[in-house]
Order: C-alpha cells, then sequence, then structure tokens
C-alpha cells in the first residue's frame, strides 16, 4: 500500500570512541508520521541527523527512494530540518526566512547552475505557506518580535517551502509551555495530513509520541527496542525498557507455566500469551488503570494503600503487595491504610520475555523520586544538544 | 544622585578632566589668533593642505582595505578551527604587539631600506644586477606607509570579526544548507551578513589610527609622504610653530572621522540587532 521512502541498513554511529548508534535497521514509509521516541542519549537525535545528512554513519547504508545516499551532502537532498531551537535567520524578517529556500534557486535537470525562482511564485509559495502555519499578515515582523510558538511556525514554514519529501522534526516543542505544545500538536498533525509528507519527529515526550503518529519507534542505548503503531507499543511492550518509558507500568516478575497461563506472587493467573518455554521467568506488565479495585475478601491479591495522589481524573494510588509496590489508577478513592484487593483479567496481563531491563523497572517503592526524574528529562536533553554543537 | 551613580564618578571626573577639557581647549586655539582674538583665518588657510588631507585619508582606506582583505578569511578560518588552534593562532596575531611600536617600525625600516635586509638579499641572489639596478626603491614610498599600517593594526581587525564569527550559532549553518544553501551560498546569505558588526568595528579601530598617524608616515614615508599626523605635529613641536593652525586641523579632521564612522555604522546597525539575539 504505502511506499517504502528511506531505508537505514545496519547503521553504526560513534563519537570519540563512544557508541551512540548500534546498528540500526529502520524502514520509512511515504507519507506516514514517524516518531524516534527515547531518553535522552538514546541516539534518536544522532538517527535524524543522519537522515538530515548532517552526520554520516561509520557504518551501514542510507537509502532514498532505494539509491544510496550516505555522500550526498544536506543541501542537495529531499528533506528539511526543523531545528530544535528553530535557527531562525535573525537578520531577515519572517517572509526572507520562510522564502531562503526559494531565493537559492532550484535545480534543473541536466544543468549544474539553479535557476532563479520568478518573485512572483516566491511570493505566492511563501504567502501560501504563512498561510498553512496560521501567520498570515506577519510577513514583515522581526524574528525577535515573535513569541515562541510563532517562532516555530515560521521555521516549519521555513522548512516545507521547499516541498520536501521528508521533514525532520529535531524537539520541535520542546521549548514550548505546556498549552502551546498540545496545539502545536494537533497542528503539525493537520500539516502533516495536508501536505501529504513524511514527518519524521523525534521527541523523549510518550505523549507527544501517542497523540501524533503512524508508527514509533523506541529507542534507548543507541538500539531499537521496538517499532509498532501507538496501540501496540502501548498494550504489547516488548520489553520492560519499553512498557516503563510509554506509560506507567508495574513490572512484576513471574514464571509462564504453560501457554495461557502465568504464576506470580505465588499465584496462577489466565492470559492471553503464548509461546513461551515451560516453566520460563518473564516480565509480567500490568497497566495501573487495568487494575479492578475489589473488597479485600473477593480479590485475587490484598494489599495495602500507602500513598494517594489526586491527579484530576482519577488517584494514583500506591498499594503495598508483599513489599513490591503497585500504581494503580483509579477514580474511587481509597485512603492510606486501607486494605484493598484486586481482581486481574487475562487481558490485563501482558507477558514479556526476560531483557537486560528486566528487574530496573516497575517498582513504584521510590514512586515521588519517579516523578523527579521525569521532571528531569527536558534538562538532560538540553544539555545533550549542547553537546551536539 | 543614587547609590549606583556614586561608582561613576572617578570615570566622569577622568573623561571631563582629560576629555572634555582638552577638546574645548582645542576648540577654542582653532578659532583664535596668536595674540587670542577670535578668527577663522585658521580654517580658511588649510586650502594649501588639501593634500595632505586627501593623502591621510587615502592611505587609511588601503592600509583599512588590505587589512580587512587579509584579516577576514584570517578571521574566518580561524573560527572554524578547533579551540587548541584559536589560542596558538590569536597569542601569534598579538605577540608583535608586546613589542614597542616604534621599535617594531624601525625594524621595518632596517628591511625596507635602500641597504636594507631584502635588497641585500636581491642583490646576493644577483637580481639587483639582472634589472641593472642599485636598489629597489622601498623606504620613502606610499607603499611602505600603508605596509607600516598593515602591519601595526591588522590585530585591530582580526580580533572583532574573530570574535562576531566564532559566536555564529552553529545551527544557523546547518539550517542554510538543509534549506539547499551550498557552501558559498552559505557564506554570501549568512556568515557575511551576519558579521559586518564584526567588520565594522574592525574597520573603525584601523581606519582611525590610521589616518592619524604620524610615527609610521614619518619613518618609512621619510618625509617624503606628509600626513596629518605629521602635519599636526609640525604645528605643536616642529618648525611651522603654530598651535592654532594645529588646533584646527584637528578639529577638521575628527571632524571628518566622525562622519565616516555615522555613516559606516549606521550600515552595520541593523545587524548587530541581529547578533545580540
Amino acid at each position: 500500500m504505502s511506499k517504502e521512502l528511506i531505508r537505514l541498513v545496519n547503521c553504526s554511529m560513534a563519537f570519540d570512541g563512544e557508541q551512540v548508534l548500534d546498528h540500526i535497521d529502520l524502514y520509512i514509509n511515504d507519507s506516514e508520521f514517524l516518531t524516534l521516541l527515547g531518553p535522552s542519549g538514546c541516539g534518536k537525535t544522532t538517527t535524524l541527523r543522519i537522515i538530515g545528512g548532517f552526520l554520516t554513519p561509520l557504518e551501514g547504508e542510507v537509502l532514498f527512494d532505494g539509491v544510496r545516499i550516505n555522500d550526498i551532502p544536506p543541501h542537495l537532498r529531499q528533506v528539511n530540518t526543523v531545528f530544535q531551537r528553530y535557527a531562525l535567520f535573525p537578520h531577515l524578517n519572517v517572509f526572507e526566512n520562510v522564502a531562503f529556500g526559494l531565493r537559492l534557486g532550484r535545480k534543473v535537470e541536466g544543468q549544474k547552475k539553479k535557476e532563479r525562482i520568478p518573485e512572483e511564485e516566491i511570493r505566492e509559495r511563501v504567502m501560501e505557506m504563512l498561510e498553512v502555519v496560521s501567520l498570515k499578515g506577519f510577513e514583515n515582523r522581526r524574528i525577535t518580535e515573535l513569541s515562541g510558538g510563532q517562532q516555530q511556525r515560521v521555521a516549519i514554514a521555513r522548512a516545507l517551502v521547499n516541498r520536501p519529501k521528508v521533514l525532520l522534526l529535531d524537539e520541535p516543542l520542546g521549548a514550548l509551555d505546556l498549552r502551546l505544545r498540545k496545539d502545536m500538536q494537533s497542528e503539525l498533525k493537520r500539516i502533516q495530513q495536508q501536505m501529504e509528507i513524511t514527518f519524521i519527529y523525534v521527541t523523549h515526550d510518550q505523549e507527544e509520541a501517542l497523540a501524533m503518529s503512524d508508527t514509533i519507534v523506541v529507542m534507548d542505548q543507541g538500539r531499537i527496542q521496538q517499532i509498532g503503531t501507538p496501540e501496540d507499543i502501548y498494550n504489547e511492550p516488548k520489553n520492560a525498557f519499553v512498557a516503563d518509558f510509554i506509560g506507567e507500568s508495574n513490572i512484576l516478575d513471574g514464571v509462564m507455566h504453560e501457554d495461557f497461563v502465568v504464576e506470580f506472587f505465588n499465584r496462577k493467573f489466565k492470559c492471553l500469551d503464548k509461546g513461551f518455554a515451560p516453566m520460563e521467568p518473564v516480565d509480567v506488565v500490568i497497566r495501573p488503570e487495568d487494575v479492578d479495585i475489589v473488597p479485600p475478601e473477593s480479590g485475587q491479591l490484598r494489599g495495602t494503600v500507602t500513598s494517594v495522589t489526586f491527579k484530576g481524573v482519577h488517584y494514583d494510588t500506591i498499594v503495598d503487595f508483599k513489599g513490591f509496590k503497585w500504581l494503580i489508577q483509579t477514580t474511587d478513592f481509597h485512603d492510606v491504610g486501607e486494605t484493598i484487593g484486586i481482581v486481574l483479567n487475562p487481558d490485563d496481563i501482558h507477558i514479556m520475555h526476560k531483557s537486560q531491563y528486566s528487574g530496573l523497572f516497575g517498582d513504584y517503592s521510590s514512586y515521588s523520586e519517579e516523578y523527579d526524574e521525569i521532571g528531569d528529562v527536558a534538562k538532560l536533553d538540553e544539555e545533550e544538544g549542547a553537546q551536539d554543537e | 544622585m543614587n547609590k549606583r551613580g556614586l561608582f561613576a564618578v572617578p570615570y566622569v571626573i577622568w573623561m571631563g578632566l582629560f576629555v572634555v577639557a582638552p577638546i574645548l581647549i582645542m576648540l577654542v586655539y582653532a578659532f583664535s589668533t596668536a595674540g587670542g582674538g577670535f578668527t577663522l583665518d585658521n580654517f580658511l588657510g588649510m586650502g594649501d593642505y588639501l593634500s595632505v588631507f586627501g593623502r591621510s585619508f587615502y592611505l587609511a582606506l588601503i592600509a583599512t582595505l588590505v587589512c580587512l582583505l587579509i584579516g577576514y578569511p584570517m578571521s574566518y578560518w580561524m573560527a572554524r578551527e578547533g579551540a587548541r588552534f584559536q589560542k596558538v593562532a590569536m597569542l601569534l596575531i598579538m605577540l608583535p604587539m608586546w613589542m614597542n611600536f616604534l621599535l617594531r617600525t624601525y625594524s621595518w625600516m632596517s628591511i625596507l631600506e635602500n641597504n636594507g635586509l631584502i635588497n641585500q638579499f636581491f642583490r646576493a641572489i644577483g637580481l639587483l644586477d639582472a634589472l641593472g639596478v642599485d636598489h629597489i626603491q622601498m623606504i620613502r614610498t606610499p607603499g611602505a606607509v600603508v605596509l607600516g599600517m598593515v602591519y601595526n593594526y591588522l590585530p585591530f581587525m582580526i580580533l572583532p570579526i574573530y570574535s562576531v564569527i566564532v559566536k555564529l550559532d552553529r545551527s544557523l549553518l546547518e539550517a542554510a544548507a538543509d534549506l539547499g544553501a551550498s557552501a558559498g551560498q552559505v557564506f554570501r546569505k549568512v556568515i557575511l551578513p551576519l558579521s559586518l558588526p564584526g567588520v565594522v568595528s574592525g574597520v573603525t579601530m584601523v581606519f582611525v589610527p590610521s589616518v592619524s598617524t604620524f610615527a609610521i608616515s614619518r619613518l618609512l614615508g621619510g618625509g617624503t609622504q606628509m600626513m596629518l599626523g605629521d602635519l599636526i605635529e609640525q604645528q605643536f613641536l616642529g618648525g611651522a610653530y603654530d598651535p592654532q593652525l594645529g588646533a584646527a586641523i584637528s578639529m577638521v579632521m575628527m571632524a571628518i572621522v566622525v562622519v565616516c564612522m555615522t555613516v559606516m555604522n549606521h550600515f552595520g546597525e541593523g545587524e548587530e540587532q541581529a547578533v545580540m539575539l
């Protein structure tokens, strides 16, 4: 159905001997919205810069429409980028920023010299783009007179006016406040569908990735952890890292007795997974919103509430089951100290093979600290960006 | 006056005593006769020295241009190399300035003289015999004066341009390349316009001392290349003693320089804002 446009084959990259990309294989279809998602230092920006032509992989191939483009410099690629901090030209106004690519002329088949684009055409295309990003009437403004969100739109218009086949976006919403982020998310999705071009989007924000993407590529430590639709990634995480990074997860040690039967906390549960070796140790993922709270006497498991946080729509309730603390999201209030029972349905239980990430995530004993870490992600990412320069 | 204003007091006193007061004294001199009466003769009689004015501005302009042509590529190259290279290059550029200005200029004399190092070398390799001349005339030419100015003032061109280019956001260059600009287009459309403020201050810092120099023109021009600085010096310390005329000439020179700089600064104004972003 949809055609493959870009393929990375066995790509590796290292800076100062430190491996940042470890033999990545990835293909990207025409007109899809693909997100590279992962924590700082996972290799997502490096992957983007390789596609943009700012980095050449040490190993492996980059194919565009089936043609190897490893050695093609950025200005000859049919790819444009929206940079993390916009990188707008401060000496030009809004109109001239957007017109920048058009004023450079266009390539004519078989000729070395670029052909000038007529002034009327430049004007028409710039105004059309400014309309797409809702910045009509701003064309004579200086860049310094724009808000962050407006600068963002200029950067998008500037990249799209060249009619690239692919738009690369490097954490484009990172500098905006929450409200503006949400608006821009749907705006970007709308632009992508309207222009029918491929977006490759880099972010560390899982909510953003889930909301916008056709395909999500979860990365960590220079490797691809999972590729799939947002639903796949959320519902069927491949390992503990993905389960923890996408949404909240309780991750327990379990043993797969036979197909559709898993044991944890010394109790057998029915599940929907099969194909594991008999008595294989596994990671069991249970999403906090899937847990049903019942009176203690009718629960499959019994635990004690140790903390409750009001979150607006629901309560984040931490429940201690034999020393392992679960996060349960529920609309019912249960006070600290209360004993509750829980029931798990077979489709609430997700089974994963053990991986290098087993045991690292999924216990909410240090619940509040974990929230601090999430807050730190943005800061860490800025440091990563600074190193790139 | 608020408390913070107090900190400016020493500077204000300094400026008043050593900048404002002397200029006022010169202004009074420029409009006085030797006896002390008011006159405009000092200005009206200046027409005799038009050639000196012309030569000063002409040589200073050439020296500034040469500095720019050498300094810009040098700054550009330096700014794009690694940090260690930049440190060494900076040291080499500053090194000559640690030596006394006169000493530096005297050394050029002994290099350029009719019997100096260069002519001796040419004689040794038989070049002079081949040309059938005794020496090649280098000292006491306009070229020697320009050379002296370029040698002495080149660092003042390199430093401001370098510091602007080195601060350029690299992502701007990447963005330009990403939008389809070749290396040449990136330079013409992004680097050059954004480095103009550095060029403006470099040009100012070379042109102003060049136009008013007197030691370089006297030592390397050997009296044949009289410039405004020499003329003014003669009115105060030399045989032509006429401080009133000297003051008038300095006033006119100052006025011309101020006009030149205002035009220059206006030229780079739009870009200056841009760099502060």
